[in-house]
């Protein structure tokens, strides 16, 4: 295990052709899968001719709209990773028995369980809301685009390159192996010498950056973009959360970015922040993550409290019960998120009375949260609920999440916590809150909103299929791990001796497996609607009878958004539009000023992929290289002078008659 | 939810005999819910009574969830459809004041049962109506997780063991945990819940084991790869059976001393159960102080130096190197392997192989750690004796 110092080349750092993993068969067909079918990706985009396409119209665009679709698309590609390293798991946590060692050994199973909770928060979760956020805010609030349209570009590529270089660690060198979390000293040099934490540093570092400047983006875009009439307590619900979800951006990302730069400095520099030589304090890390952390999990449900707000008044025909306690509840949850991190570690010997006070500011988070599901469910009251599937996902949610939230309770009390903590019960309880809470409130939004984005629904029958397999195969994944945790069987193990747990994990993996078809079948779903897409066709930009703004242009949206901007009255103010006998005007445009598309984004980001591979690798002079020519091109950005242009009114004349023409044949047959 | 219907047939059967539980069961053990010690018990209590109020308030919301879902969906073409109607202050009130409640119950149940179960403070019974009797000693154990196995020593009896714990049943039993590297946690979950063991920390853990038997021990938190097979019988037994057990720990001719245990430390994995017949009285305040290796400064004495002010430029240099062979790797742009070298003492005057020099140690008034409790040989000299001190009896 003690390694002898490794050799550091001055041209290749520590790279050696050893990194590449071809003593491992698992990895090695993976890469032969992955790298097929992005040949032949790339082989289409050629083929096809999209380049210059796709570089105009999407890579460089600094429309939001177009930016929220890139965090969906990578969101959901990234899914398909951390989903695959979550069935591997299943599949060793149910062989590994009787003597088996299962099938992966600790290195490379250590591995995964490290990178599903990486990959699952930071590159699904975190890009499919900064995507909903981002595509539908600034539409619900009347605005033409973000406060800042190249930093939303930029940071849209900065997450994108977090992805690619925890991806790239799949196949040279190896991710670490030390938890989602890297707790010290694990994630020690002395601990972890190889490179899984730098990459893991480096990988959260550049996404991170992405993500502060979009919170910064998108806070911007809301106190200052919104249309005229839209006073605060007019704010449609999902903007109001989107807004408590981009300040707990800016006030916690930067306490993740210095954590990890002092785990760096301990990494790099030998410096004893973490360790316990020399004065530094294992602890202390531990503090600052969760810092972060226990905001983070906020981070990703409130937007999605939103999403199943819109949803629930719009098909139950209804306005939002308590929008005003909706609000409030919002913004306490909002403080009080700062105030409970220590829940994650009442084990590590605070004292009684400082941990009743986190478990019982735990608590005191689930009041707004019940307050939250009492005004859904007296939004359905007395209304006319429409079954649609974001309806479904809302109901199958509200379900699942009061256990969740049950469960969360419990493990807020300290001496419950005790018998719990890093219980698979403790698995089973976040996985509760964020599949049943962040990844349905997901797919209640794309269903929801993908017609606005396309212009066509999606395939409802498909959807159903996955609307089942996922809620179901949800249940059976994870009530046998609440059993497993009550049987005190502990997370992360790799083998079990105690034949009599294996029925439970069979069944769990049976449950993977069914979510397997649910993702599966949401792919069909999306594959279906696009081959379907002249019979789903929305024609009116209203396709579910909805209330707020977003629903009163066209789908898709044109760039400009709104021909003129509208004037708000109420707060769901498409829906008071459309009573009070809104008529769309239909002369009288005037041209619209517009950001230009810049390469910009794509150039740092690609660039800081590569800084961040060469400190991987201690390749020094490419480090260097990378960081001077991210300065070059960040500075040659501010010469560029021509950073916009205007539409012309006869541009906008055309395409507002084209939409009258569609409306016109959608409602004559 | 299903582990709930289990859980209620379990709160029946508490009083009824472990087997008979297993086999309401079906075989499955669900040790949190059904524990052999009195602390496990009663964090199993308050877990089931938090959950119990909870469902006050949960058991309504998925019925109405259910029930309103059917009873407004568009097909039904109700005529009490009430588009704008969206506030009343009634309802706000309920929504708002009944989890309100509800949290303010479970809260009060939290400081309590915190209070009362703090794995720091002795325990006051060993189950319930049976307080501790004035003269009884706890068992004291000194836990240590190492990677990646467990070291169990008993000071009161000189002897020591790897991954195998025994204590007898109804004596409250006093670990102290900690670990030379990285993060475990120390977790029975038949006999109470878990705390962390963590490098140059102690944590404490009070329990008592109340129904004889061997149950799972283990480590809950990540630390590596042995981490699976970090794993321990706990054997508790009738207090004749363990003063047998002492003595056949005694029989083996092994001895545990600093050298020993540092090769002891490196990292290995399931490893088989060991005894050792005689420890080193003072290997558990060095491990604890991070200075098992010779010549290296206690972390109670760099704590108290620092506390009066350092050493000032002086103790820049007051480091020893660290053998690069046996060390682990370091920090790229790191400085070459070293430790803080003990200072000399009058006791100790050639500490960590150098010569005597004029400093000295004043550690009068008496060490205050960091919110931790003192450790047990904090009263002995500064410095550690460095050389292997043999064990009553050892050989070695």
């Amino acid at each position: 295990m003690i390694e002898s110092q490794q050799a550091v080349s001055p041209v290749f750092g520590r790279l050696t052709l050893e990194a590449l993993p071809l003593h491992e068969p698992i990895v090695v067909y993976t890469f032969v899968v992955v790298a097929l079918i992005g040949v032949a990706a790339l082989g289409a985009v050629t083929w096809f001719r999209l380049w210059g396409y796709l570089w105009r119209e999407w890579f460089t665009s600094v429309d939001h709209k177009k930016i929220g679709i890139m965090y969906m698309v990578l969101g959901i590609v990234m899914l398909l990773r951390g989903f695959a390293d979550a069935i591997m798991m299943r599949l060793q946590q149910a062989m590994a028995f009787n003597g088996s060692e299962g099938y992966l050994p600790p290195e490379h199973y250590d591995q995964v369980f490290s990178a599903h909770g990486v990959i699952m928060i930071f590159f699904v979760a975190m890009p499919l809301v900064t995507g909903l956020m981002n595509y539908i805010m600034p539409l619900q609030i009347g605005a033409r685009d973000v406060s800042f349209p190249f930093l939303n570009n930029f940071s849209f590529w900065m997450t994108a390159g977090g992805a690619v270089l925890t991806m790239l660690s799949l196949f040279i060198g190896a991710f670490a192996r030390t938890g989602w979390l890297a707790y010290p000293p694990l994630s020690g040099i002395a601990y972890s010498p190889d490179v899984g934490v730098d990459y893991y540093i480096w990988g959260l570092q550049i996404a991170g950056v992405g993500t502060t400047l979009s919170g910064i983006n998108l806070v911007t875009t809301i106190i200052k973009m919104r249309a005229p009439g839209m006073a605060m307590m007019r704010l449609p619900i999902f903007t109001w959360t989107a807004l408590c979800t981009n300040v707990l951006i800016v006030a916690t990302f930067p306490v993740l970015t210095a954590t990890l730069a002092l785990l760096t400095l301990d990494r790099y520099l030998g410096m004893n922040f973490f360790t316990s030589d020399f004065g530094g304090s294992p602890m202390l890390y531990v503090n600052l993550i969760w810092i972060w952390g226990h905001p983070e999990v906020y981070i990703l449900i409130l937007p999605v409290f939103g999403i199943y707000s819109e949803v629930a008044s719009t098909f139950s025909g209804k306005r939002l019960f308590g929008y005003t306690s909706m609000v409030y509840a919002t913004v306490v949850i909002t403080i009080l998120s700062y105030l409970v991190w220590l829940h994650h570690f009442f084990t590590m010997g605070s004292g009684a009375s400082v941990n009743s006070f986190f478990g019982i500011t735990t608590m005191i988070i689930s009041i707004p949260t019940g307050a939250k599901i009492f005004n859904w469910l007296f939004t359905m009251y007395r209304g006319r609920i429409r079954f649609e599937l974001p309806m479904m996902w809302t109901v199958a949610f509200m379900l699942t999440f009061v256990i969740g939230g049950m469960t969360g309770v419990m493990l807020a009390v300290p001496p419950a916590d005790f018998v719990l903590h890093n219980s698979l019960f403790l698995v089973a309880h976040f996985h509760n809150v964020i599949i049943g809470g962040v990844v349905f409130g997901l797919f209640a939004g794309m269903n929801f909103w993908f017609p606005k984005a396309f212009g066509f629904r999606l395939d409802p029958f498909w959807g159903k299929f996955s609307f089942w397999f996922w809620v179901i195969g949800f249940y059976f994944a994870f009530m046998p791990l609440y059993a497993l945790g009550l049987m005190g069987v502990t997370r992360r193990l790799r083998v079990f001796d105690d034949p009599s747990l294996q029925p439970w994990f069979v069944v769990a993996a049976f449950g993977a497996f069914l979510i397997l078809l649910g993702i599966l079948s949401f792919l069909v779903q999306v594959a279906v609607s696009i081959k379907n897409r002249e019979k789903l066709r929305d024609t009116t930009g209203d396709p579910w009878n909805a209330r707020s703004l977003e629903w009163a242009t066209s789908s898709p949206p044109p760039d400009y958004n709104f021909a003129f901007t509208p004037v708000v009255h109420d707060v769901d103010a498409w829906w008071d539009m459309k009573q009070h006998g809104y008529t769309r005007p239909l002369a009288g445009f005037r041209p619209i000023h517009m950001p230009k598309n810049t390469g910009t984004g794509v150039f740092i980001a690609a660039l800081s992929v590569i800084l961040g591979f060469a400190l991987v690798w201690y390749i020094w002079w490419l480090a260097a290289l990378s960081f001077v020519a991210i300065l070059a091109v960040a500075i040659g950005h501010t010469f560029d002078y021509r950073r916009s242009y205007d539409i012309p009114a006869a541009e906008i004349a055309r395409a507002e008659e084209a939409r009258t023409r569609l409306i016109v044949a959608g409602a004559a047959p | 939810m299903d582990h709930e219907p289990a859980h209620r047939r379990l709160r029946l059967l508490r009083n009824l005999p472990v087997a008979a539980a297993l086999m309401a069961l079906g075989g499955c053990n669900f040790v949190v819910l059904h524990p052999a010690g009195d602390v496990a018990a009663r964090q199993r209590d308050l877990l089931v009574e938090s959950t119990v109020l909870m469902l006050l308030i949960i058991v309504p919301v998925m019925v109405l969830t259910v029930l309103f879902a059917i009873r407004y969906r568009q097909s039904h073409r109700r005529a009490d459809y009430q588009p704008d109607w969206d506030h009343s202050i009634h309802l706000e009130l309920v929504i708002w004041g009944a989890p309100l409640l509800i949290i303010i119950c479970i809260g009060a149940l939290t400081w309590m049962g915190t209070h009362l179960l703090d794995p720091y403070r002795p325990l006051t019974r060993i189950a319930a109506g049976k307080p501790v009797a004035a003269e009884a000693s706890p068992l004291e154990v000194d836990v240590v997780a190492l990677d990646w196995k467990w070291l169990f020593l008993y000071p009161q009896y000189g002897i020591g063991s790897v991954n195998e714990l025994a204590a007898p049943v109804d004596r409250p039993i006093s670990f102290r945990i900690t670990s030379p590297s990285v993060m475990n946690s120390f977790y029975i979950p038949a006999l109470a819940g878990q705390i962390y063991a963590m490098p140059g920390m102690e944590t404490r853990l009070h329990a008592v084991a109340n129904a004889p038997g061997t149950f799972a021990g283990f480590s809950a938190n990540y630390s590596g790869a042995g981490f699976s097979g970090m794993h321990f019988p706990f054997r508790a037994m009738p207090a004749a059976d363990f003063d047998q057990w002492v003595a056949s720990v005694r029989a083996v001719p092994d001895r545990l001393d600093r050298s020993g245990y540092l090769a002891l430390a490196r990292p290995s994995s399931n490893e088989p159960v060991r005894h050792y017949a005689g420890v080193d009285p003072q290997l558990f305040g060095a491990i604890l102080n991070l200075c098992v290796e010779p010549g290296r400064m206690c972390m109670h004495e760099m704590a108290a130096i620092d506390a009066k002010g350092g050493l000032g430029l002086a103790g820049v240099d007051a480091v020893l190197p660290r053998d690069v062979a046996a060390s682990r790797p370091r920090a790229v742009f790191g400085a070459n392997p070293a430790y803080v070298a003990s200072l000399c003492t009058p006791e100790d005057p050639t500490a960590g192989g150098r010569p005597a020099s004029p400093a000295r140690l004043d550690l009068s008034p008496p060490l205050i750690g960091f919110g931790l409790s003192l450790p047990a040989d904090l009263s002995a000299p500064a410095s550690l004796t460095l050389s292997p001190v043999p064990a009553a009896g050892s050989d070695s």
